[in-house]
């Protein structure tokens, strides 16, 4: 890196926590261990996320439940996870982990989100990630009904009683108006809106075998394919709100972290680009942010987020 | 690159043992000794195997009748289609044939292993299992040292009481290892003691096979894609490594 670059500061400060770039591993991607969290760490991720935890450990869908197509991943993984007290063993010590650490939480009603928070609220998690958007879990997210307006403030006002961790919620781009959402979640007392979360549910058949390849049938659509989405929805959210909003969706490259960023993110996630790019696509992820940014003329990242709004 | 499943026929089926059968098919494309594939059986599920024979363009997987899937596996005739993708993961570094090295395969670890003794000159290799009726691959290695548990075919013991002695007496300077886990921890401490340098297979509960689930984590290496094949340096910073392992659910469990 040349000198001008390392006067370039990617530093953000997410609900008052500091990360050193704006890039954080998305919810279900390598987080099911410590240490893969620090691994992601190591590899340049300002935040990392914890794959979600529900109260029972759940085994999850049958294989396949990831495969990938021309223009992005399909995934239906099923929400497999120890459990939340099995979770509290596996995830200690997180001030070595070298990066802030969010837990993702999910449950089937108000009071499994409610028990889960308060199950992991000793453990050093940064920040509380409540996904009410799943497309292919039953009993969750939008199979569940839990992705309405109504639920959402529901679900969300009952976990804010309950800890003073700072709460993102993570959306749905699958509805006709996703600020209704997200302002219900504001109301409800979160402290940012991550968004989103996979779209779909998808399906590819395999015409050989005339089955639907997935074990699930069905899986949430990431990667390139959600990335336009993404951006119109944290473009269309950073207007109708005033929390932050971390943008999710199809980035694995600096110039499409800078093209969320643009939109009004002041975080971005990266899930399928650890795929197209391996893991220290963080790493690759912030240099060529910083090289963007210096060509640019620009010095500190916060200067460009929402910048292309009129 | 699309990972997807693409339909294979079939082409042949043989009886290794009363509980394990060798599927073949067509295959094309690089692969090396200690890589998987993912097979998949549409409608039940997703398993990974070595590919257990090569020849030409037709390669064959050798599974033991374990669970349902491999029971429904087992159930297929000659003709019957099956999904495959990959290869994956980082199979076995070949030594050069001035290397004097030894492998050791452990009951159905044997499938990984027998194509590395295909490609790999100069090599003592090592068979244990339980029983004589379990051996693999006996006609095909006909140099192989075997070993049963209960003596009924072979030097009576594991494979690792076997190499301590081949140790003492040949120099190995390499030592490829499959099979249970416990059996590679002490394979890799024996190693370790005698400063021989070791490549094992680790096993995991594997979900997407190419490194981004994080399912198959073995202390922060992804088995899928970091591994299956580990040398003695990764081993020693795998503290799970013999110890633990983390199930389909992500639940942590003692090995």
């Amino acid at each position: 890196m040349n000198g001008k670059m390392a006067g370039i500061s990617l530093s953000v400060n997410l609900c008052n926590i500091r990360l050193s770039n704006p890039t954080v591993l998305a919810s279900g991607i390598l987080g099911t261990t410590r240490a893969l969290l620090k691994r992601v760490a190591d590899n340049g991720a300002g935040a990392v996320t914890i794959k979600s935890v529900s109260k029972e450990q759940r085994e999850g869908h049958k294989n396949p439940t990831v495969i990938t197509y021309e223009a992005g991943m399909l995934n239906a993984v099923g929400y497999s996870n120890p459990g939340v007290d099995a979770a509290r063993s596996e995830f200690y010590n997180l001030e070595d982990i070298g990066a802030p650490v969010i837990a993702s939480i999910i449950g089937t009603c108000t009071d499994d989100f409610v028990e889960v928070a308060e199950g992991l609220s000793e453990s050093g998690f940064s920040a509380i990630e409540i996904p009410l958007s799943c497309p292919h879990t039953p009993g969750f997210g939008l199979l569940s009904g839990q992705g309405t307006p109504e639920a959402t403030y529901e679900i969300i006002s009952a976990v804010r009683r309950k800890t003073n961790l700072p709460i993102f919620v993570k959306i749905s781009p699958n509805v006709p108006e996703i600020t209704t959402i997200a302002k219900a979640a504001e109301d409800a007392g979160a402290s940012a809106i991550t968004a989103v979360n996979s779209m779909g549910p998808g399906m590819i058949i395999n015409i050989e075998s005339k089955k639907p390849v997935l074990g699930f049938k069905v899986g949430g659509v990431t990667g390139d394919a959600l990335r336009p989405i993404a951006v119109r929805c944290v473009y269309d959210i950073y207007k109708a709100i005033k929390i932050p909003v971390i943008g999710v969706g199809g980035i694995s490259t600096g110039r499409h972290a800078i093209e969320m960023i643009m939109a009004g993110a002041a975080a971005i996630g990266i899930g399928t680009g650890v795929y197209t790019r391996g893991i220290d696509v963080f790493s690759k992820v912030c240099a060529e942010m910083k090289q963007w940014l210096m060509e640019n003329g620009y010095n500190n990242i916060n200067d460009i987020v929402g910048i292309a709004h009129d | 690159m699309i990972e997807q499943p693409q339909m294979v026929k079939i082409c042949n089926i043989k009886d290794e043992t009363p509980n394990v059968k060798t599927f073949f098919f067509e295959f094309t494309g690089h692969y090396d000794p200690g890589q998987f594939i993912m097979v998949w059986i549409p409608l039940n599920d997703e398993k990974p195997f070595t590919l257990s024979y090569i020849n030409g363009n037709i390669a064959g997987i050798t599974v033991l009748r374990r669970g349902d899937f491999t029971k429904t596996l087992h159930a297929k005739k000659i003709g019957d289609q099956i999904g495959i993708r990959g290869p994956y993961g980082k199979g076995y570094g070949l030594s050069e044939k001035s290397v004097t090295t030894c492998i050791v395969g452990g009951g159905i670890g044997m499938a990984s292993i027998a194509c590395l003794a295909d490609r790999q000159e100069n090599a003592t290799f090592i068979q244990g299992a339980r029983t004589v009726t379990e051996l693999l691959f006996r006609h095909r290695f006909k140099e192989m040292k075997l070993c049963t548990d209960d003596g009924s075919l072979g030097y009576k013991g594991t494979t690792v009481d076997l190499l301590r002695e081949l140790i003492g007496k040949h120099n190995y300077q390499k030592i490829y290892a499959c099979g249970p886990e416990k059996m590679l921890h002490k394979i890799f401490e024996l190693c370790s003691e005698h400063h021989i340098d070791c490549e094992v297979s680790v096993e995991r509960y594997i979900k997407c096979g190419f490194g981004i689930c994080g399912q198959c984590d073995c202390s922060g290496q992804r088995i899928c894609i970091d591994g299956p094949v580990f040398n003695k340096e990764d081993l020693r910073n795998m503290p799970d490594f013999g110890k633990t392992a983390i199930t389909k659910s992500g639940s942590r469990v003692s090995l």
